[in-house]
C-alpha cells in the first residue's frame, strides 16, 4: 500500500522508494533493469491477482464475499505477526520466537479476560514485548546469533505457556459478551476487527519504515551494521526495539485469536514463525536484510491464505497439498529473487 | 581507512597457549570447548547423589534409546553447521523418509530402506543444490522443504499413520545386540564414523575450511559446491536413517507428528555440543554429549516431578548459556 503510492503521485524519473546502499548503476535505466526491479519488488502482487482472478472464473464459491472475509479474517492474525516479522528481517535478524510468543499471548489474555478488557490487552502486550525485549538485549547487547537467542526463547516461552496452563490440561476461556469478545469477533461492515487491526498495524508501519528516520535507520542497519555504528545510528537500540515491536505485535495477533476464538488455545502458532518468514520471503524481504516492504509482506501472507482456501475449495485435494504448494512457491520466488537481484547487479 | 587493508577475520582456534589449570578455568574457549562434559558429568554426579533408580542400566538403556535419533540428526546437522550453514527440512526429511517405507515394503525390506534413504538423498541434494548452485541463504532453501516436505509425506501416506507389520524392520527399532539396543549402536558406529570423517579425511577438511571461510576455499582450489551438496545429501541421509529407525520403533509410520522440533533439538545438541554456529570448526563427540546433555536434563526434571513445561524453560536457559560462552570466545 505505501510502494504503490508514491509512485502515481510524484512523476520522478526514479522511483525513490528504494532502500539504502542501492548503488547509482548508471542515470538511466534499461527497460529490461526497470521490468526486473518491479517484477522483484511487485511480482507477489501481480501472482496474487493473477491467482485470484483465475480462481473467481472457476470456483464460484470463492469469489463470494462470505468467503473474502473468511479468508481475511484468518490471514489477519498471521499478517500482524508477519509485520513484526519484516522489521527484524529488514535489520539482517530473524525471529523465531513469534510462535511461541502468539500462543502465550493468547493464553494470557484469555487467563486476564476475567479481569477485564484491559487486562486482557495489557498483560499479554507486557509479557510478550518483555520476551522480544530480552531477545533484543541478547542479540544486540548480548552480541548473540538472532536465530539462536530466538530459538531458546522459542522453546522458552512454550515451556512458560504450558506451565500456566497445567501442562495444556487447562484451557481459560473469554467471558460471555465481554468487551474482549467483542473485539475479536465484532466486525465493522462485515469485516472483522482483527482485519481492520491488521489494516491499521500495515498501515502504521509502512508510514513508520518509509517516512521516519527509525525505519531508515532499519534499513541501514540490515544494509550494514558496521557501516551504520560507524554513521553514528544508534544499531544496538533499534535492534532492541524491533525485536522488542516482534514481540508485541506476535502477542497482540495472539490476544486477538483468544478474543476470536473466546479461548486461550495452548496448540496454536506451532510452525507459525516458518510461516510468517515464508510470508515476508515471498513478499519481496531479503532475508540477509536491507532491502524489504511491508506491503509485500500484506500479499505474501494473503497469497499463503488464498492458496491454503483454494486448497479447501478443492474437494478432492486434502489440506496436506497447502504446504506442498507454499513450500513450491517459496522456492520459485526465492530462486526468481535470486536471479533477479544479479541480473540487476551484473548490467 | 579501507577495507582492503584489514586482515580477514578467522574462525579457527586460537593457538592454545600453555596455562596453568586455574588460568584455564577462566578462559571461556575451554568452556566452548569442554563445558558441555563437564556439565554432563554434573547432571550425572546430581543423578547418583539425589535421584533414585536413575543410576541403573535399565534408566540408561531407555535415555539411550531415546536420544539415539537425535544424535544421528545432529551428527548431519553438525556437519551443515560446520559449513557456516542450517538445515531446517530434517524433521520433514525424517517424515518423508518414514511415508515411503510402508509403500516399498512389499518389495521386502531392502529396497523399502533403499527407496526411504534415497528420498533423504534427494532432499539433501535439493538444498544443497539451492545453497551451492543457486546461493540461497541455508535457512531459506531448507526451510522450503521444511515446509513442503511434511506436505509430501502427507500426501504420499494419504495423511494416516501406518501400521508397520515388517517383522525385520521392527528388529532394527526393538533389538540389542550384546544387551546394548541396535538403534544405539547404529548411533555410536554413525558417531565415530562421523568424527573419523571430519578428522582424517580430506572431505573432513574440506567441510572445515569452505565452513572457515568460503572465499578463501574458493581460492585455494577446494571444490567447495561440491563440498555443500555432499555435506547436505549427508543431512538428508542421516535424517532419513533416524526417520526409519523412528518408524520402527514405534512400530507405525507417522507422518503426520515424527520429527516435529527435530530441527530444534539437533541444532541445539550441536551448539551445545560447542560447535560455533558461524561454522569452520565441527565438534563431533561435543554433539553427541549435547544431545546426551539435554535428554539427561530433562530426565532428571521429570524424575523429580517437575513437569516437562519446566524441562523446557531450562532447555532454553542451558542453550543461552551454551551460546553466550561461545560468544565470549568469537568477540576477542
Amino acid at each position: 500500500m505505501n510502494e504503490t503510492k508514491p509512485v502515481t503521485v510524484a512523476p520522478a524519473p526514479e522511483p525513490t522508494k528504494t532502500p539504502a546502499a542501492r548503488p547509482a548503476a548508471g542515470p538511466e535505466q534499461t527497460g529490461r533493469q526497470r521490468a526486473a526491479e518491479l517484477l522483484q519488488r511487485q511480482g507477489v502482487l501481480a501472482v496474487l491477482l493473477a491467482v485470484v482472478i483465475a480462481a473467481s472464473f472457476i470456483y464460484p464459491t470463492f469469489a463470494s464475499l462470505d468467503n473474502a472475509r473468511g479468508v481475511t479474517i484468518q490471514a489477519s492474525f498471521l499478517a500482524v505477526v508477519a509485520l513484526g516479522m519484516t522489521m527484524v528481517i529488514i535489520t539482517g535478524g530473524i525471529d523465531l520466537s513469534v510462535g511461541s510468543v502468539f500462543a502465550l499471548g493468547g493464553v494470557l489474555a484469555a487467563w486476564a479476560s476475567q479481569y477485564g478488557f484491559l487486562a486482557a490487552l495489557l498483560l499479554p502486550l507486557v509479557v510478550c514485548g518483555g520476551i522480544g525485549l530480552l531477545n533484543g538485549l541478547l542479540i544486540a547487547r548480548g552480541n548473540m546469533a538472532p536465530f539462536i537467542v530466538t530459538l531458546a526463547t522459542l522453546l522458552g516461552a512454550r515451556g512458560l505457556l504450558l506451565s500456566l496452563t497445567d501442562e495444556g490440561a487447562t484451557t481459560y476461556l473469554v467471558p460471555k459478551d465481554s468487551a474482549f469478545g467483542e473485539l475479536g469477533q465484532g466486525s465493522v461492515w462485515g469485516f472483522g476487527h482483527p482485519i481492520l487491526i491488521a489494516l491499521v498495524l500495515f498501515g502504521a508501519g509502512g508510514l513508520v519504515l518509509q517516512r521516519t528516520s527509525f525505519g531508515q535507520t532499519l534499513f541501514a542497519v540490515g544494509g550494514s551494521s558496521d557501516a551504520a555504528t560507524l554513521m553514528g545510528l544508534p544499531v544496538a537500540r533499534t535492534k532492541i526495539l524491533v525485536y522488542t515491536l516482534s514481540g508485541l505485535l506476535a502477542g497482540l495477533a495472539g490476544a486477538l485469536n483468544a478474543a476470536r476464538l473466546s479461548s486461550g488455545v495452548t496448540i496454536v502458532g506451532v510452525g507459525m514463525e516458518l510461516d510468517a518468514i515464508s510470508a515476508v520471503v515471498i513478499g519481496g524481504t531479503l532475508l540477509v536484510g536491507g532491502a524489504g516492504s511491508i506491503s509485500g509482506t500484506l500479499w505474501g501472507v494473503l497469497l499463503l491464505a488464498v492458496i491454503q482456501n483454494l486448497i479447501n475449495q478443492i474437494g478432492s485435494l486434502n489440506s496436506s497439498y497447502q504446504s506442498v504448494v507454499s513450500g513450491g512457491f517459496l522456492i520459485v520466488v526465492v530462486v526468481a529473487q535470486r536471479y533477479l537481484a544479479r541480473s540487476r547487479r551484473s548490467t | 581507512m579501507t577495507d582492503t587493508a584489514v586482515a580477514p577475520p578467522t574462525k579457527s582456534d586460537q593457538p592454545r597457549t600453555p596455562t596453568s589449570p586455574l588460568a584455564r578455568l577462566r578462559d571461556p574457549a575451554w568452556y566452548q570447548r569442554y563445558g558441555v562434559y563437564v556439565a554432563v558429568a554434573v547432571v550425572l554426579l546430581f543423578n547418583a547423589l539425589f535421584t533414585e533408580h536413575f543410576m541403573t542400566a535399565d534408566n540408561f538403556r531407555t535415555q539411550l534409546v531415546q536420544v539415539a535419533p537425535i544424535v544421528i540428526v545432529a551428527l548431519g546437522m553438525a556437519l551443515v553447521i560446520g559449513t557456516e550453514g542450517v538445515d531446517l527440512s530434517v524433521g520433514s526429511t525424517m517424515a518423508l523418509a518414514a511415508a515411503f517405507l510402508p509403500l516399498y515394503l512389499g518389495y521386502g525390506l531392502v529396497p523399502a530402506l533403499v527407496v526411504s534413504l534415497l528420498a533423504g538423498a534427494v532432499v539433501g541434494a535439493v538444498n544443497g543444490a539451492l545453497v551451492s548452485l543457486v546461493g540461497l541463504q541455508p535457512i531459506v532453501a531448507t526451510l522450503a522443504l521444511f515446509v513442503g516436505g511434511r506436505g509430501l509425506a502427507l500426501v504420499m501416506a494419504d495423511g494416516q499413520l501406518k501400521q508397520i507389520v515388517n517383522p525385520d524392520l521392527l528388529s532394527l527399532g526393538t533389538g540389542s545386540f550384546l544387551g546394548v539396543p541396535l538403534v544405539v549402536w547404529i548411533a555410536g558406529v554413525l558417531a565415530v564414523a562421523v568424527a573419523f570423517l571430519v578428522q582424517r579425511t580430506t572431505f573432513g577438511r574440506q567441510i572445515v575450511a569452505v565452513g572457515g571461510n568460503r572465499s578463501a576455499a574458493a581460492l585455494a582450489g577446494l571444490p567447495v559446491k561440491r563440498v555443500l551438496i555432499g555435506v547436505y545429501v549427508l543431512c538428508g541421509v542421516l535424517a532419513a536413517l533416524a526417520g526409519i529407525l523412528a518408524t520402527a520403533r514405534l512400530t507405525a509410520s507417522d507422518p503426520s507428528s515424527l520429527g516435529t522440533l527435530m530441527e530444534l533439538s539437533a541444532i541445539t545438541a550441536v551448539v551445545v555440543g560447542g560447535t560455533p554456529l558461524n561454522g569452520g570448526s565441527v565438534r563431533v563427540l561435543g554433539t553427541v554429549a549435547g544431545a546426551l546433555l539435554m535428554q539427561l536434563l530433562r530426565a532428571t526434571l521429570v524424575k523429580h516431578d517437575l513437569p516437562d513445561s519446566t524441562a523446557q524453560i531450562a532447555q532454553a536457559a542451558i542453550i543461552i548459556a551454551a551460546v553466550y560462552v561461545a560468544r565470549e570466545r568469537r568477540s576477542r
